[in-house]
This record gives structure tokens, sequence and C-alpha cells, in this order.
């Protein structure tokens, strides 16, 4: 059993900048988390910290129920694998991968056991004898993690590891990180600007920004349910369409007023809506939940396409709605032509609200 | 069969380029030859004029008479105890100060690296009065861990900066990597970071190891009775026969080219260029 229970962790470099602000986090047993946002936001940091490599100017961490805040990294029963690798140069890949283990003064059987069972999870068994300088990217990526899960480690860090590969390998690895880590069994925290890599291998995000967590959700939830529109127009490609409107009685209803049209909002937005007592509000929708129609409805955002990007798989489209350019992504055979008028149906459900002071979801019943 | 040459120009300044490595290096090798040619030749020969080029007849008549001269088999001994002491003082002391230089950010960091350069500014002739006195004092005067003791001072600056751009030269990534892996900060010191700066830590030691060797005005003035090598030949030069001057000459030479020779290795390492 090894989860992870940061409380409160603060991290200040020079005195004044800082970079992890007050974060609380719980990572349950065998979970896998992915620590996601822009570079800068502090999630390499706040990960240092959980390895002990950083220590912290306030809070708690951690492991298992243990408080290792001022453990060495040694006594975390942790194993990290870095952004550069880190393979050991002047070591053969076999004691790469042994090194861990002879720092437990493992019997030598046991070492070798336990280096031919990683290299073969990871399918370097063949290169245990050759240096790193003799090794591929791609390959001194694996020792790297074939050095980290060779210890058997009860929590696994990984701090960006694929963003050095090149776009092929990327893909490849991607899966096969992800049928290794559900083998395992280690509590894991993955640090990533890819907002991709971050949907297709998380149990659960927490997306950061200025050193703060944002949102801590599954994928799906933090995809459908940002938690504010930084998050919307941080994950997702292309980012969330963000809309100015204005709320108004119209009968028994209430409607949302945009520079393209008027939508209908939903019933179960209706209290929420009213309870912030002001007129105006951000909406969000993502480009693949807007239909395009080629004649005029009611409920509809008019607007004229700027730009047609075809994608193979689906169209593009850059739609001018009013003031403001919202993108949709239609199947690949509606390619409608540049300065044509279109009308943009959205499915209520589909809308997402936020307060335009703040940038905070406004959620409904 | 038509093969596939470089281009005129190509050929022409690959030529040039081995035409200047030959220029430098005989430029080296010449004096180190004629100089080797003397102290093995037998002694009419050094006095006579033309002097012949070619080792026609060797003889070890006057290294011979060199080395059994009366107290220079003491002096080197003295030269190369004093040298190695040297070489650990200032690589035991010069090494961690390095390290710490690349591995920490402190408050004075800039300051400090500048004070270690400014040692080198002081003229050793200003010291050499009060630095006897003290030795006096110590009763450590006329020994070689005196002599050894200013070397160390003197080879210290450059240890320093030299180790600590070799520790700046290996990511902190390994470190941090081997103290996941069960390290603590002196083991993976030992076990990571000290392996892959050896090349660069025998670079220093070269520097030290010759700078030592070839020290005299310190050895001179601190020492009467227990001269290093050069000392006692900046003495006893103006008084010597010209072959004891090249062999003298000729002995000076050596240590130098074979250290160098010998971890030559990993000088090539520490540039970048294998060596099979």
């Amino acid at each position: 059993m090894a989860e992870i229970r940061l409380e409160n962790v603060r991290k200040v470099f020079d005195r004044k900048v800082v970079a992890v602000d007050g974060v609380s986090l719980m990572v349950k047993d065998q979970e896998f988390t992915v620590l996601l946002g822009p570079s800068g936001c502090g999630k390499t940091t706040l990960l240092r910290c959980v390895a002990g490599l950083e220590q912290v100017d306030g809070g708690r961490i951690f492991i298992g129920g243990r408080d290792v805040t001022f453990l060495p990294p040694r006594q975390r029963h942790i194993a990290m694998v870095f952004q550069s690798y880190a393979v050991f140069p002047h070591l053969t890949v076999f004691e790469n991968i042994a090194f861990g283990l002879r720092m437990q003064r493992q019997p030598e059987a046991a070492i070798r056991q336990r280096v031919q069972e990683a290299a073969e999870l990871l399918h370097i068994a063949d290169l245990l004898e050759r240096y790193p300088s003799q090794l591929s990217g791609g390959q001194r990526q694996r020792v790297a993690v074939a050095r980290a899960i060779a210890v058997h480690p009860e929590v696994l860090l990984m701090d960006e590891p694929l963003s050095n590969l090149d776009a092929l390998l990327r893909l490849e690895m991607r899966a096969e990180l992800k049928r290794l880590l559900r083998d395992i069994h280690a509590t894991t925290i993955y640090v990533t600007h890819d907002q991709v890599e971050a949907l297709s291998l998380g149990d659960r995000i927490a997306v950061m920004r200025d050193g703060r967590i944002l949102q801590y959700d599954t994928p799906l939830a933090v995809y459908d349910h940002p938690a504010n529109t930084f998050v919307g127009g941080f994950i997702g490609n292309p980012p969330m369409n963000f809309l100015k409107g204005m709320l108004r009685h119209r009968e028994d209803r209430l409607e949302v007023a945009t520079s393209g049209g008027t939508l209908e909002v939903p019933e179960a937005m209706r209290s929420a809506l009213l309870a912030q007592n002001r007129d105006d509000v951000i909406i969000g929708v993502r480009a693949e939940n807007i239909e395009p129609q080629t004649q005029e409805a009611p409920n509809t955002l008019r607007g004229t396409v700027l730009v047609v990007e075809p994608l193979g798989s689906h169209n593009l489209l850059t739609v001018r709605v009013g003031e403001e350019h919202v993108k949709v992504s239609t199947s690949a055979d509606f390619r409608p032509r540049s300065g044509e008028t279109l009308w943009l149906r959205v499915h209520p459900d589909k809308l997402r609200w936020f307060d335009p002071e703040t940038g905070q979801a406004i959620r409904g019943e | 069969m038509e093969q596939t040459r470089p281009p005129m120009s190509q050929r022409i300044n690959r030529g040039l380029t081995y035409l200047v490595a030959l220029a430098i290096a005989l430029w080296i090798l010449i004096p180190i030859y004629l100089i080797a040619l003397a102290a093995f030749s037998p002694r009419q020969l050094v006095y006579s004029w033309p002097k012949p080029l070619l080792p026609t007849s060797i003889s070890i008549e006057t290294m011979r008479f060199f080395l059994t001269s009366y107290g220079v088999l003491a002096s080197v001994r003295n030269s190369v105890v004093v040298a190695v002491i040297t070489l650990f003082l200032s690589l035991l002391i010069g090494a961690p100060a390095g390290y710490a230089l690349a591995r920490y950010v402190f408050r004075g960091h800039h300051a400090f690296q500048l004070l270690i350069l400014s040692t080198r500014a002081f003229p050793i002739v200003i010291l050499s009065i009060p630095m006897a006195v003290t030795f006096i004092n110590w009763g450590l005067y006329d020994t070689v861990l005196s002599v050894a003791l200013v070397h160390t001072a003197m080879a210290l600056p450059t240890t320093v900066l030299v180790t600590s751009s070799v520790f700046i030269g290996i990511p902190k990534e390994l470190e941090e990597a081997a103290m996941t892996l069960g390290c603590n900060r002196l083991q993976a010191v030992l076990r990571v970071v000290l392996p892959l700066a050896l090349p660069g830590l025998a670079a220093a030691a070269i520097f030290t190891f010759v700078l030592s060797w070839n020290e005299v005005f310190a050895a001179a003035i601190l020492t009467l009775q227990n001269r290093t090598l050069p000392a006692k030949m900046v003495v006893q030069l103006n008084e010597s026969p010209i072959p004891f001057r090249f062999a003298g000459g000729f002995f000076l030479l050596v240590p130098s080219l074979l250290f160098i020779f010998a971890i030559r290795k990993y000088l090539f390492n520490l540039w970048g260029v294998k060596l099979k």
C-alpha cells in the first residue's frame, strides 16, 4: 500500500519565486496520476519534492501513511525516471539496471533475475552488455525505465519521460508504458506538458498553473467539465471555444445572447446562473460538439467560414461568430467554402458556463 | 573504375592542416631531440662544432656523470616526493572546492571564484621572505613538506577551477538518479560522479605535477640542503660543464613526458578524441 498524500506543499526558490503554492493532492494506491500544465507551472518541482530531491518550504508529504517530508530520496521507496534519462554512461546496461539492486545489497542471483525480468519487459534483454553511448535515444529511455522498475518501487515518479523522443517513437512508447505500468502495480506520478499524453495515460489528471492545482479529476471529467476557462483552453486540441454572452429572460425561459445569436439555457443551469446575480457569462463549447448547418434555424449561432483545414479524419473549420472565432470539427465530407455562412447548433447539455470575472465554471444541478 | 575523390579545395585544406600540425610538433620536438642527443653523446662531441644532427655515437657517460654527481639523486627523490604530495594535497582540497562551486549556489559564489583566481595575482617573490620566516618559525624550513605546501597553494586555483568545470560537465541528474536508487550524496559522488570525472581529474593532476616538478623559485628559497632538482640545477647550472647542463635538462624533461604519455588516453578522452 503506497498512497501519496500531499498536504499544503510549498516550495519557494531564492526567497521570492513561488514554484509550488500550497498544493494538496491525494494519489490512491496503484493509481496513475498525471501532473499536467504549461512549462513553469511547478509540476516538475512538485514531483521533485515528492522524490526528496527538493526540500519543501512548507507542508507535509506522506507516502504509504509514512511522513517522508524530511527523509532523503533513498528512504522514500521511490524510483524516478528523468527527462534526460540520466542513464549512467560509465556502466553497461546490465549494471545500470542493477544499480538500485546493488545498493540494496541483493544477492547476485536475485540481481541477475530481476535485471533480466526488467530488461525483458522493456525489450532490451539483448542490449545488456552494451554501454549507453552505443544506444539510441529510445533504447536509453527503455534502460531508464527498466532501471526504475527493477527495484520494485512502491512509487514511480516520471518527469516528462517521452518528451525527448521523436513523434512516432513517442506514440509507441506511450502505449507500451500504459501496458507496463498496469502490470507493475506501482503508484505513479507522471509529469507532462502534453495533454494528449495526460488524457491517454492518466487515471486522474491534476492540471497545474502558477504552482497551484486547478483541477484534479479523471481525464474525461477534466476534458468535459473543465473547472475554469484555463483548463478548458489548455486541454483538448483544438482548445475549448469561449464566447461572451448576456443572460436575459424571454417569457418564462432563460436565454443567453451572443454576438452570433441567441441560445436557450437548459433548465438544469437556470438556478445556478441566476444565483450569480449578474447578466454576463462566458459560454464554452468544444469543437466536436458543434454541428454546422447550411440552413438558418432557431437556437443557432450565425457565422462566416474563415478557414477550412482538411485533416483527413475530419475537417477543422475556423468560423467567425460576431467578433469571436470559433473552431468547429466536422466530418471529412462536409467541406464548406470560405466566406460561406453557417448556422452552428450546439446541444444544450454540451454547453459549459463560466464566471466572466474569475473564469471559474458554473455548475448546474 | 573512377573513384570518388574529395574536391581539390578540401584536399588542400586537409594538407594545410597536417602541415601546421607538423610544424607545431617539430617546434616542440626538435629542441627535445637536440637536448636528448647532447645528453647521450660522448663529452668531446658535445664540445665539437658543427654538432652532428644524427646520433652517430651513443654514450651514457654524460648521463652517468650527471646522475652520480653529489646530491643529484637525493634532489630527484625530493622533487618526486614534493610533486606527489602536492598532487594529492591539491586534489584533496581542490576537488571538493571545485565540486562545491559546480553544484551549490551559495552567497558569494562569484566573489569566491574571483578570490581564488586573485591568489594567482600575488607574485611569489613578494611572499617568499615572510613565507621563509614563517616556515623557520614552524620548524618546517628546509623540508620537502614546506615546498609541497607552497606548491599546493600555487596549484590550488587551477585545480579548483579545472575540477569545477569538470564537475559542471557531469549532469546533476546522474547524481540525483543515483540518490533515488539508494545512494546518499557521498555514495552518489563516489559511484557515479567520480568515475565520470576521472579524466578531468587526471588532467588537473598532470598540471599540478608538472607545475611542482618545474617550479624553481619557491623551492630554491625554502630549502638549503633538501633541494628539489630544479632548485639544485638553477643554483649549480652556471658553474657546471655543458654536458652536465644537457644531461640535467633532459632529465628534467623526462617525467613530464612520461606522465603525459601515461594519462594521454584520459586527456584525449577529455577532449573528445577516441584513442584506439
